[in-house]
């Protein structure tokens, strides 16, 4: 096996590890392929299994023989390693680094991963685009299913099968797609049934400086208006950028040009600005020592929470478009892969209830995340303690999740899910045993095979016994659109991913218990009262008939 | 009455600043107590707001719609008001300015103040909480402490109860001494006495030092409270004073203990700042929570300029360090700080409920407010303003104190038997005057104002509406319940207490809470387990009767019960998302929120969104231009935000 020459020292024993809040265990380090193993060899505490992929970066120093390592990995948590022996300390760190570090996809964990549980259902085949067109083919006859991109070759980050108006062919497709950044033609998001609104996504349009324009991208999008209605596009950039994009052939909808739609600007920042923000909070959350000063002024230079802030502004802006104002959207900011699907799903977490369900929760992050082409690989390669230079490192999705647990929490009953199910994909979209976030677009994972060769995260998770985790005790089914307030006090840091490692979680998580808790014990009643009535009704029912005969 | 000039204006119109079109308009009825504004509308909507509620009242300039008055009341509402005639608003500000701030106290609001209550009720009420008992509870009076005479009819300290608990060990003449030589006469007594380890936390005031003054009684006052914890070699005094400030107060002739003139004893100083400062940063906090549309900078930076948060973990630190000396440590603590009935009642309540699972159960609060505030002579009348008198005298003590009691109960959330509803209600009646239990300023002044006869107390009250301010998590036997808190105080532990301080808009209440859902949850636990019982002797006697081939009336099975779960519709609705428009006619609206019952203009019975009012609930979109590449103006981040406007 290859990663043998990799591992220089497979194993050393009396290595303390050190994490915050926890105690201290003493014990056997094993590296293998994939995974740093810690353990005590005793049944009382538990061993530490720790994915190479998800170590962010390593430090290490000495004091006179031993040496230390840190290891900082991507799901924000910092841990220490004290190894007896220069020697071994140096192999152990530089095995770490390579074995972290593996440039080929097709060495990742997920191709060697075997599940041990049985797969039911596979999530490969859970959530395919035939099966949400049958839906919305069951609303409304407006729109069909194109093939235009089956080999992936007028956009290669589109999937191959896309939802589009009706009255469009492929051959205006193809021209809209040019008039587009990467071919990222508009194409259908999200159907509000209630009032046959759409929200619909794509790439800037190719301007340029001087002004082009596409009479397909034009009609295309035109297509999707209701007679004497007008619509709005949503550009997820400031003025000032989306100008400074025509220099480089990019650009956005002029009016003159599109007469039907109303353009407007937000201000969501750029992905690498993004990456920065996350150094920053992490840094500033890390630091227990800060006065309240420099905590506040730290909170506030990372401008994460302004990012959140403006990102779910955005959404709702989207969301009030059509649900208010009764009109068509068409969002996009330059390639159509990050901001704008922020704003996509996070406006139907808002809209559609169904979305709110665990079920329609992934299905909207398959459709609307693996489907559409963020790119999960590039984005997700490094988290908040990349040192290096960052490439196209970013926290689009985590942001995402970020803006997700804020409306959680201004409505704790209207999910399904709870906060454990947002932050295990933030795990697994950084490090994860499943080949689901594996790849940067449909094209790649298909060349990859992971459908055959990898299992789906879904697979694991829809299972009942994982479910179970995932469920919010105080979901209620409702129908509403929820507005989440955007006013500052209303955002909060979302400690269970910038704080989870930094405070012992003991108390809150009994309050969790006492929850359940509470809910299960009125379920039990409930089935309890229903039997009796059942019985009392019987009965009654019996001593009526028998008093009849009298 | 006389302070009416008028006692009813028409066509008054009640602005949310947050959405200008869904403003209401109605009577202005001023009555002497209250100022009462009725809508037009068919529900006639009443708003109560009480006189000795309202901090200031501010009259904007006219302007062609009339004119403006703002009313801001010490529990943090706002109400925004606009009345056609400038006449008629500068009679309702100078009524209000007048009305809100009593000159007397026979003026106040508890006075005539009056819930229907017989005579004897209202005696038995002011015994609800009975300082004796409590002392009792805690094994005092024991071997080691007892009660002293020393202060009857308030002879040694005026602002002192008049049962004092002192050790055993120190003669009267040490007492006496030791008064002496105490900022007021406010000599070291007991406040709370940890059973488990003997030690206890005693309070005073300064010790009148200067540079070099000492007293040998107030020396043997320390040492016999040292000795009464017989485990522990040393006590601490903790000085709740940024050490500079202690020092200066030596040019006055006061001071802190010297550490040679005392025997055995250490001394910390813990930097909680004065009254000033921290009326000030309340007062920047509040602006905070006004700003027009915060950016989540400006927000931030507010938050931190006010200082407001660090006050708050100076004031839970002091009440670790000493909760940490009596229950880990064992050791005595005596705190004090300049008089010692400000940040001393923070640090020693604090303690307290750390150290106690009592204090932290509704009656067990009430019984330390009642303890280390109204009977140990925390200013209330002079810190909320009760009477027209100084600003300067005026601080958010209190509203530091129940803010750390809140901030415990995000890192706790078992461990509360009250909820956050129970502390903002206490915080209101601390400002309101309604009941007499926190008029004046010490138990002196009350007895002389015979508020006892005179007036009614709040605590049975609030007793008897207890499963409004139930924490739905809180059970007896739970672990957090147990032993003593222990919270992290790292900067990021605090947050911003959004019920208390975001109250100002209702734009931005919490949409729902869980606690409220899970009450909900708990009550219908109750109904099905009473249901459940019902059926079960039902079904004894069914059968019972089946067998012995009697028939009676068989009775109709009880209606399901219905959750009562709290909607997310009533509390939603649209904010406004938009960018933001330049003049001030387009500024976007923003929909109150609205009964789910509400009809909807378009009547579709479909349409369960949020929002009743299409016509409020969005911005003007016919205000914003498409015309965002010809604009010369960004609209960048910091116009973003006002779309919250």
């Amino acid at each position: 096996m290859e990663f043998a020459e990799l591992i220089k020292t497979p194993r050393v024993d009396g290595v303390v590890l050190h994490r915050p809040f926890m105690p201290t265990v003493e014990g056997t380090l094993c590296l293998t392929g994939h995974h740093l193993i810690l353990s005590s060899r005793q049944d009382t505490t538990e061993e530490l299994w720790l994915l190479h992929a998800n170590i962010d970066s390593t430090e290490k120093r000495f004091v006179g023989s031993l040496g230390t390592i840190i290891v900082k990995c991507k799901d924000l948590r910092v841990i220490q390693l004290d190894i007896p022996g220069m020697e071994e300390c140096l192999n152990i760190a530089s095995s770490i680094e390579a074995l972290s570090t593996l440039d080929s996809v097709s060495l990742m964990y997920p191709f060697f991963y075997r599940p041990l549980f049985e797969v039911i259902e596979d999530g490969w085949q859970s959530f395919v685009p035939e099966e949400s067109f049958k839906d919305l083919e069951s609303m409304t006859d407006e729109w069909r299913l194109s093939e235009v991109n089956k080999d992936f070759s007028l956009c290669p980050s589109y999937p191959s099968l896309l939802t589009v108006p009706k009255d469009i062919d492929d051959e205006s497709l193809c021209k809209a797609a040019s008039f587009r950044h990467g071919g990222r033609f508009p194409v259908l998001s999200y159907y509000h049934k209630k009032n046959a609104m759409v929200m619909m996504r794509a790439a800037q349009p190719l301007t340029g400086t001087n002004g082009r324009r596409c009479k397909e991208d034009e009609k295309l999008i035109n297509a999707t208006l209701c007679a004497g209605k007008r619509g709005y596009i949503i550009d997820t950039r400031t003025i000032a950028v989306a100008q400074q994009a025509k220099a480089r052939g990019g650009g956005f909808e002029q009016e003159a040009n599109y007469p039907q739609w109303r353009r407007i600007h937000k201000a969501i920042e750029r992905s690498n600005v993004l990456q920065d923000s996350l150094i920053k909070l992490v840094e500033a959350c890390n630091d227990q020592s800060h006065s309240m000063d420099r905590w506040l002024s730290k909170l506030e230079a990372s401008n994460w929470q302004s990012n959140v802030k403006e990102i779910l502004t955005t959404a709702c802006l989207a969301a009030q478009c059509i649900d208010r104002e009764g009109a068509s959207v068409l969002v996009h900011g330059t390639e159509g892969t990050d901001s704008t699907l922020q704003v996509t799903s996070l406006a139907q977490i808002i809209l559609d209830p169904a979305c709110r369900t665990i079920r329609g929760f992934e299905a909207l992050i398959e459709r609307e995340w693996l489907q559409a082409g963020h790119p999960f690989q590039q984005r997700c390669a490094q988290s908040a303690y990349s040192n290096g230079k960052p490439r196209s490192e970013a926290p689009v999705f985590l942001l995402f999740l970020d803006c997700v647990w804020q409306i959680l929490r201004q409505f704790p009953c209207s999910f399904q899910f709870n906060e454990n199910l947002l932050i295990m994909l933030f795990e697994h979209a950084y490090a994860s045993q499943f080949g689901t976030f594996l790849g940067n677009c449909v094209a790649e994972r298909g060349k990859l095979q992971l459908s055959q060769k990898t299992v789906s995260l879904w697979s694991w998770v829809n299972r009942p016994q994982e479910l179970e985790r995932f469920l919010n005790p105080l979901y209620e089914p409702n129908n509403l659109v929820i507005w989440p307030s955007v006013a500052p006090q209303s955002l909060l840091l979302w400690e269970g991913v910038f704080l989870r490692w930094n405070r012992s979680t003991k108390c809150l998580d009994e309050a969790y218990q006492e929850m359940v808790h509470i809910i299960e014990y009125n379920k039990e009643l409930q089935n309890k009262v229903n039997s009796l009535r059942r019985q009392l009704a019987q009965l009654e029912t019996e001593d009526k008939m028998v008093a009849d005969l009298k | 009455m006389e302070h009416i000039r008028t006692p009813k204006v028409e066509n008054v119109r009640m602005i949310d600043r947050l959405t200008r079109r869904k403003s209401s308009v109605g009577t202005l009825y001023l009555s002497s107590t209250h100022t009462i504004f009725v809508e037009n509308s068919e529900a006639r909507k009443e708003t109560w707001v009480l006189h000795s509620l309202i901090y200031n009242v501010e009259r904007l300039p006219t302007n062609s719609s009339g004119s403006p008055l703002i009313i801001r009341c010490k529990n943090f509402h706002v109400y925004r008001l606009l009345i056609p005639q400038e006449k008629d608003c500068l009679d309702v500000l100078a009524s209000l300015t007048r009305l809100s701030r009593p000159e007397r106290y026979g003026e106040l609001f508890c006075f005539s103040f009056n819930p229907n209550l017989d005579k004897e009720l209202r005696e038995k009420a002011w015994g609800f909480i009975n300082l004796k008992a409590e002392f009792s509870r805690m094994g005092i009076p024991c071997n080691l402490w007892h009660v002293t005479a020393a202060n009857h009819e308030y002879r040694l300290c005026d602002t002192y109860p008049s049962e004092l608990f002192v050790p055993k060990s120190a003669s009267p003449a040490v007492i006496v001494g030791s008064a002496k030589f105490r900022s007021r006469g406010r000599l070291p007594v007991l406040s709370y006495f940890h059973r488990d380890t003997s030690a206890s936390i005693c309070r005073s005031s300064q010790p009148l030092t200067g540079f070099s003054a000492r007293s040998s009684d107030d020396e043997q006052m320390l040492q016999a409270i040292m000795k009464s914890n017989p485990v522990s070699e040393f006590m601490y005094v903790v000085d709740t004073r940024p050490k500079l400030n202690a020092m200066a107060n030596r040019a006055a002739g006061k001071g802190y203990e010297n550490e040679d003139h005392y025997t055995n004893i250490k001394l910390q100083f813990i930097g909680i700042e004065n009254i000033h400062v921290m009326r000030n940063s309340q007062q920047k906090l509040i602006d905070v929570g006004e700003l027009a549309a915060p950016s989540m900078s400006d927000f931030l930076w507010g938050l931190e300029n006010s200082g407001w948060l660090k006050h708050i973990k100076a004031v839970l630190d002091a009440g670790v360090f000493i909760a940490k000396a009596v229950a880990e440590d064992g050791v005595s603590v005596l705190v004090h700080c300049s008089d010692g009935w400000d940040r001393t009642a923070q640090a020693c309540s604090v303690a307290s409920v750390l150290l106690d699972p009592y204090y932290r159960t509704i009656k067990g609060l009430m019984v330390l407010i009642e303890k280390d505030w109204v009977s140990f002579g925390h200013k209330f009348s002079h810190r909320y303003a009760h009477l027209d008198g100084d600003p300067k005298e005026v601080s958010p003590v209190m509203d530091q104190f129940l803010e750390c009691v809140w901030q415990l109960m995000q890192q706790f959330p078992c461990a509360f038997e009250f909820n956050e509803r129970f502390l903002i209600q206490l915080h209101t009646h601390i400002y309101s005057c309604q009941n007499g239990n926190f008029i004046g300023n010490c138990q002196k002044e009350r007895r002389d104002l015979r508020l006892q006869e005179r007036t009614h107390s709040l605590w049975p009250h609030l007793w008897e509406n207890r499963a409004e301010y139930t924490n739905p998590l809180y059970r007896t036997d739970h672990s957090q319940t147990q032993g003593v808190l222990k919270p992290l105080t790292t900067a990021y532990c605090f947050k911003f207490w959004k019920g208390m301080y975001g109250r100002a808009e209702k734009s931005v209440a919490s949409h729902q809470s869980p606690a409220d859902c899970l009450n909900a949850v708990r009550e219908e636990s109750q109904q099905l387990e009473e249901e459940l019982s019902s059926h079960q002797e039902r079904l004894v006697q069914l059968k019972e009767r089946k067998i012995s081939g009697e028939r009676k009336k068989t009775n109709k099975l009880s209606e399901r019960v219905q959750r009562p779960i709290p909607t997310e519709s009533e509390l939603s609705s649209p904010l406004d998302y938009f960018t933001a428009p330049r003049s001030e006619k387009n500024t976007p609206s923003f929909t109150l929120p609205l009964q789910l019952a509400a009809p909807h203009k378009n009547g579709d019975p479909d349409d369960l969104s949020t929002c009743s009012d299409f016509e409020s609930g969005v911005a003007d979109l016919s205000s914003y231009s498409s015309s965002g590449g010809d604009d010369t103006k960004d609209p960048d981040s910091d116009e973003v935000v006002k779309a919250n406007a």
